[in-house]
């Protein structure tokens, strides 16, 4: 070993309140954002305790998970979802915490609104309980789900007990194919690791594609760091960093933006530190890509067939009952395949630039008759820009609509439920049987490739959609 | 929350040999929709347990009578997915107080802990072992015995150790929360919070 420390080092280590002896680290925690699944029981045993929220101005709230995406200004029809919205704001109310309310112009999710009002900064730790948390780490944050006993936790004492987790890098080396996004990039790693591959590790996303994209871009790849099982994902911040984060509403700005400028530029992997697992993977062999099965490590580039499983294989079994779930057969070509829905959304792909995406592509097209399409902003800050820049007038003209922000169809809590049997192209995060509603089938792609299905009806290459604009 | 403390289970176990049963199974997202902590055991594995007008699957592990126990055994990378302590919440609460698979997601295995429920990982071949054990006999008797570390399958006697944390270990033996040891060291926490340029 060295003294050499990698970025997921130097975050950590600086966040270590207490070691205890054969134990975990007591972490200290910067932000924290609660929304109203995971904190009702939480804010609970807070009052069981009779104690106090130890930082109220370090947690942050806003309603998403269970939120209608219509009709917003009216009360919430289900009584249940209507109780946890009425806890979330009693609770915020109560111990001094920023709500961010159905209908509050701040309001939208979690992993969306975080960046967009400075919360999300590089160097933090930020956690929340929500698996998708990990989407913070596109700041060079470590950031990463929670369980509600360390919501509980963060409430009480602004600190959780965690065990360091190992350390990975995958570096993604070259430029991106053409039609490529950086969600084929995630889903791309995660079908290469399975969505157990990196269990036990914080990644570190490295190489010149991360260093290409966009804020957003990253942000959706640290968004899928769990989903091939890793605590986390984080990326150095650079130049691009300090521009999106500066003179955010919760940035700190005049002296106090020089005193963390000075912290925030020390934040890169030493050379020659090192990591427990590193992996290389080559640009050029990424296409856009789909998935068959029912999770997200079962995807293949759009233009390959369903792999046949290797009957000695352990797995078999399970593998043979996901695509029975399906419908699907070994060796089927995914493209042609009819679809019934198409969501454009969630905290994966529900931002400004997945919307530009989506709406060059449907573009003087029209959407198919067979296909119900719901295109859900991640915030109201998302929504706003979609108006202002003309992409609302292009989409209509297409014939879509938009909805108002939630995480809507992504796990499909409140009335967006995707129909059994019904094939549904998302741009979201999960494709667990009945994730999307109750015997719905998801097929996680990018947001060209929702794009392309929408205005075909069925499985389609989008750079075929493409190449004929550009020929 | 406090729990039971855990020290020697001695049950049957019911199987469910199914590799990455992700927290969706275990809990579908609309039953979420409690304030409180009650009842989540009536809903867990909901979907692979009731029909939609909310008859039994006879098919399902969990239906079958001759299947009981305080174990869990299911298989490789069992919990992935989400984050909601919900799912350990229902394995608890339905009478579970252990799950046994070859591989954990991190989260469900830091939330299982945290509430009194023991995640136990065993090699492939012996949750293999562990799965005809139970196959040959379904009122097979496992036993966990914490303070040692090993489970073993007492028709046989074979037995393998298994790995945790000694911290955890102590607070599952005693039935303590970390939050208790937290408010303990508030002082020392608010004297880094000082310290924070953020
Ligand atoms: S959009 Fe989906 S993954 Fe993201 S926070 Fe909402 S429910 Fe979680």
């Amino acid at each position: 070993m060295n003294d050499k420390k990698t970025l997921f080092d130097k975050v950590w280590d600086s966040h270590v309140v207490h070691h205890i002896e054969n134990g975990p680290d007591v972490l200290f925690i910067d932000r924290h954002m609660v929304h109203e699944v995971t904190s009702p029981v939480a804010f609970l045993g807070i009052k069981n305790r009779d104690i106090e929220v130890m930082y109220p101005e370090k947690t942050f709230a806003t309603a998403d998970h269970n939120t209608p995406t219509i009709n917003q200004h009216l009360p919430v029809e289900d009584p249940l979802s209507a109780n946890q919205l009425r806890m979330l704001e009693e609770n915020s109310n109560e111990f001094g915490i920023s709500y961010w309310g159905l209908g509050h112009e701040k309001n939208g999710i979690v992993h969306v609104v975080g960046p967009e009002y400075g919360i999300t900064q590089p160097g933090a730790t930020i956690v929340c309980g929500d698996s998708h948390t990990s989407t913070h780490g596109a700041f060079g944050a470590i950031a990463f789900g929670i369980g509600t006993s360390e919501v509980e936790m963060v409430l009480a004492t602004q600190c959780i007990m965690q065990t360091k987790p190992k350390s990975m890098r995958i570096n993604v080396e070259g430029k991106l194919n053409f039609g490529v996004t950086s969600k084929d990039v995630a889903l791309y790693i995660i079908s290469q690791l399975s969505t157990s591959g990196a269990t036990g590790y914080f990644v570190e996303y490295a190489g010149q594609v991360f260093r290409d994209m966009t804020m957003e871009g990253r942000m959706t790849v640290c968004n899928l760091s769990i989903e091939m099982g890793a605590r986390g994902g984080m990326i150095a911040p650079d130049e691009k960093t300090f521009a999106y984060v500066k003179g955010r509403e919760f940035t700190p700005s005049g002296k106090a933006w020089d005193a963390v400028m000075d912290y925030w530029e020390t934040l890169s992997t030493d050379n020659d530190a090192q990591f427990d697992k590193e992996i290389t993977f080559d640009a050029a062999n990424i296409e856009p890509m789909i998935t068959y099965g029912t999770n997200p490590g079962m995807g293949i580039g759009i233009s390959n067939g369903i792999p046949v499983a290797d009957a000695k294989d352990s797995g078999a079994a399970t593998y043979h009952k996901s695509l029975k779930y399906m419908n699907f057969n070994e060796g089927d070509s995914m493209m042609g395949k009819p679809i019934d829905f198409v969501f454009l959304g969630s905290c994966t792909n529900g931002r400004i630039e997945d919307f530009r995406l989506f709406t060059s592509l449907v573009k003087g097209r029209k959407k198919a008759d067979n296909v119900t399409a719901w295109l859900v902003p991640g915030s109201h800050k998302v929504e706003k820009a979609i108006k202002e820049e003309g992409l609302l007038r292009i989409l209509e003209e297409a014939g879509f609509e938009l909805r108002e922000p939630g995480c809507s169809a992504c796990l499909a809590m409140n009335d967006d439920k995707v129909p059994a049997g019904k094939y549904a192209v998302s741009t979201s995060n999960r494709n667990f049987e009945g994730r999307q509603g109750p015997g719905s089938r998801t097929l996680l792609a990018s947001p060209l490739v929702a794009a392309a299905a929408a205005v075909t009806g069925k499985v389609t290459d989008p750079r075929e959609l493409m190449e004929l604009e550009t020929a | 929350m406090a729990y039971d403390k855990f020290n020697i289970l001695t049950t049957s176990a019911v199987p469910l040999p199914i590799e990455n049963v992700d927290t969706d199974q275990i809990i579908p997202a609309r039953f979420l929709k409690a304030t409180e902590r009650k009842g989540f055991g009536d809903n867990l594995f909901r979907d692979w347990r009731y029909n939609n007008d909310h008859s039994e699957k006879k098919d399902f592990v969990l239906n079958n009578p001759i299947y009981s126990g305080r174990i869990l055994v299911g298989g490789k990378n069992f919990g992935s997915g989400s984050s909601r302590e919900h799912a350990a919440w229902a394995v608890y609460d339905y009478g579970f107080r252990c799950v046994v698979s070859s591989f954990f997601a991190d989260i469900f295995r830091n939330n299982c802990l945290n509430i009194g429920v023991l995640p136990v990982q065993v090699s492939p071949e012996y949750l293999e072992e562990i799965f005809r054990a139970i196959e040959a006999n379904p009122n097979a008797l496992l036993e966990v015995n914490l303070p040692e570390q090993t489970i073993t399958i007492k028709a046989t006697g074979s037995q393998e150790s298994f790995d945790i944390n000694p911290y955890k270990k102590a607070n599952m033996t005693n039935g303590f929360d970390d939050i208790d040891y937290l408010l303990n060291i508030k002082e020392q926490i608010r004297e880094f919070a000082g310290n924070r340029p953020l």
